[in-house]
């Protein structure tokens, strides 16, 4: 029964990862990403990570997509409709990408499933997911989650700098 | 590993110093009347945190933070490359109309990055180390806002950076799956416990792709002369010496400790990227008449022969590439030093034909040219045949004699286009009206350090290989 969901997300998120760069129209792109991210969502949680699913919806294709929303209605849409999607060379681009595919199914076979270390997927399931990211996001992961702060606070002065400060 | 107290930062002073002098310097910012004082307090707080480098020795947070000697030398690199950078800009940003303070706290930032790069023993501060120096340089890049050149270089940056980052993100993940950890010498062990594989050695090369994209090895270079070209020539010295330096020390510690064992195998593609790269820099510098854009080029020929050091490996390959990113900092930030000082209201100065006769106008400046331009090319009085002869000298000893004959004779082609500045300076004519010098105390002070460590460096190298050697050893 998993199987066939986790087939259906994946086909799906692939399917629709397509149509998000082939569509002529960007608010049609952006449509299908929306549906896209949800996708992937399901995708967490059938890996019971129901923490990252919610953030997913939530910053994803909840803040995320709105934001290029507001980019796309900035476009002259008319314009862009008639501009051609793909540059050719399909041969040598499909060549790199079938490669890619199968060095990548290759690489599937040497994959460890499941570590060893204090977070097995049942002490995972005793803690619930969100306790257990929480405690190792704020415990083992802490000077990570503090260097991404400071590369919030970059982010924001660039942002206003480049945005708002006025031009002499 | 749950007990979080604050000891633990005790490895990371210098990291919090620069930290807080970055927001600091932000908030003295708002209230400086003149922008220079934000300037001063980035140096200040450089100088405190350099004080506390040899101090900090040790590993934190479960190894993820490394601060050794090896980070310790790259360290005293991004100093040196923010003290001159600041001296440089202090002036510079006036003429350009953008002087304004967050320029000085996104160098700080950015250099903040590099540090946390140097040190990282764990993938996920590697990369986020990364990003932190990479965003602020991509802000850095576009930060003269009225000029389009500046904005259209903060865009490339910005789209290439982003692809490399998924590039190195994507490595790492493959790693993480093939490993089950993102600690660097958990992955050397558990590689060295499962020899080589496809997927390993596609993640390597995603890796190397992406270092690769950060120290402009060519074929990931393109982004180079186009960036260096367009942004403000203070970022732009900054850019090529600090994360290019940053790339580098990763670069080193990832290849060197995690992948070590497998050396055999991804050498052969750093020789071919090294000689590669080479040749792309030295050849298309040639045809350059802009100063910028051919130090853009010089800069991607310099990092394919610091990667030389990474080939080597070892103590002595990776003291021979510290010792050369050290010499080359200098004599980069010294030969911008002169570019920016021959840019004044209304001129640019960046062609080279504004060189002509520079001999005959500006004595001083063409000497001081001279000097960085004799360095580059690796001519001896210099610090930059130091630096050169100490990375033949590993190259040869590791037995790749032939790559150091490749080497040197690339190092040949290199001085038609920096001895054509010379040419220009001494034995034409001027043309048309002089340029005018806009020399100001902090560049003065700036040129006057790059050239006395150059030439001293030139004479009495052994400090320096020493402290290099004890680095990395």
């Amino acid at each position: 029964m998993v199987e066939w969901f986790f087939g259906y997300l994946a086909g799906a998120v692939i399917l629709l990862a397509i149509l998000v760069v082939a569509s002529r129209n960007p608010v049609h792109s952006v449509l299908w990403m929306l549906l896209m991210f949800l996708h992937v969502a399901g995708l967490y949680l059938l890996l019971n990570a129901e923490f990252l699913a919610a953030t997913q919806v939530i910053v994803y294709a909840g803040a995320i997509l709105v934001l290029f929303l507001f980019v796309v209605m900035l476009l002259n849409l008319r314009e862009e409709i008639k501009i051609r999607r793909f540059t050719g060379g399909w041969l040598f681009k499909g060549l790199t990408a079938l490669g890619i595919i199968y060095v990548l199914r290759r690489g599937l076979e040497g994959f460890r499933v499941g570590f060893e270390g204090p977070w097995s997927i049942e002490a995972v399931g005793r803690a619930t997911h969100t306790r257990a990211l929480g405690q190792v996001l704020f415990t083992e992961y802490i000077l990570p989650f503090e260097i991404a702060s400071l590369l919030l606070l970059v982010a924001i002065v660039g942002a206003v700098f480049l945005s708002k400060k006025r031009l002499r | 590993m749950n007990e979080i107290n604050v000891s633990m930062l005790a490895p990371l002073l210098p990291e919090v110093i620069m930290a807080s002098a970055g927001i600091l310097v932000l908030l003295v910012e708002l209230v400086a009347r003149r922008k220079e004082t934000a300037g001063l307090l980035s140096i200040a707080a450089v100088a405190v945190a350099a004080y506390y480098v040899p101090h900090s020795f040790g590993k934190s947070f479960g190894g993820m933070f490394v601060s050794d000697g090896y980070s310790a030398f790259f360290k005293f690199i991004f100093f040196i490359n923010l003290i001159l950078t600041v001296l440089l800009s202090m002036r510079y940003l006036v003429i350009e109309k953008s002087n304004h303070g967050e320029y000085y706290s996104l160098v700080v930032f950015s250099t903040l990055g590099m540090m946390l790069m140097a040190s990282a023993g764990d993938l996920i501060v590697l990369y986020l180390g990364l990003e932190l120096m990479a965003l602020s340089s991509y802000v850095l890049a576009g930060f003269i806002r009225h000029d389009a050149r500046s904005s259209e270089a903060a865009v490339k940056y910005f789209l290439l950076g982003a692809f490399s980052s998924a590039l190195l993100l994507y490595g790492i993940t493959l790693v993480y799956g093939l490993t089950g950890t993102t600690d660097v010498s958990l992955i050397g062990a558990a590689v060295v416990e499962k020899g080589l594989s496809t997927p390993l050695f596609l993640s390597v090369v995603f890796l190397m792709a992406a270092f690769g994209f950060k120290t402009a090895l060519a074929p990931f270079h393109m982004w180079a002369p186009d960036v260096y070209e367009g942004a403000p020539t203070s970022v732009t010295a900054f850019m090529s010496v600090g994360p290019k330096a940053a790339a580098f020390a990763a670069f080193g510690r990832v290849f060197l400790t995690g992948f070590g064992s497998l050396s055999t195998d991804w050498t052969g593609i750093l020789v071919v990227l090294s000689i590669l790269t080479m040749a792309v820099g030295n050849i298309l510098a040639i045809q350059q008449d802009n100063i910028k854009r051919m130090l853009a080029y010089s800069s991607v020929a310099h990092a394919g022969y610091a990667v030389l050091g990474i080939i080597v490996g070892g103590a002595e390959g990776l003291a021979a590439m510290m010792n050369y990113l050290f010499i080359y900092g200098f004599m980069n930030l010294g030969a911008f030093a002169v570019v920016i000082m021959l840019r004044s209201e209304g001129v640019r100065g960046e062609a080279l034909e504004d060189y002509k006769g520079l001999a005959k106008t500006h004595p001083f400046a063409a000497a001081v040219m001279l000097v960085f331009m004799f360095s580059l090319t690796g001519i001896p009085p210099t610090a930059g045949f130091i630096g050169k002869f100490y990375l033949f000298k590993a190259v040869v000893g590791a037995g790749y004699a032939w790559l150091a004959v490749v080497t040197v004779i690339f190092s040949a082609i290199s001085a038609y286009f920096y001895l054509r500045v010379v040419m220009y300076m001494y034995m034409l004519e001027p043309e048309g009206e002089a340029v005018t010098l806009s020399l100001s105390p902090s560049l003065g002070l700036a040129l006057l350090i790059t050239t006395l460590v150059v030439i001293l460096i030139g004479v009495y190298p052994s400090p320096l290989l020493s402290f290099a050697r004890l680095a990395a050893g």
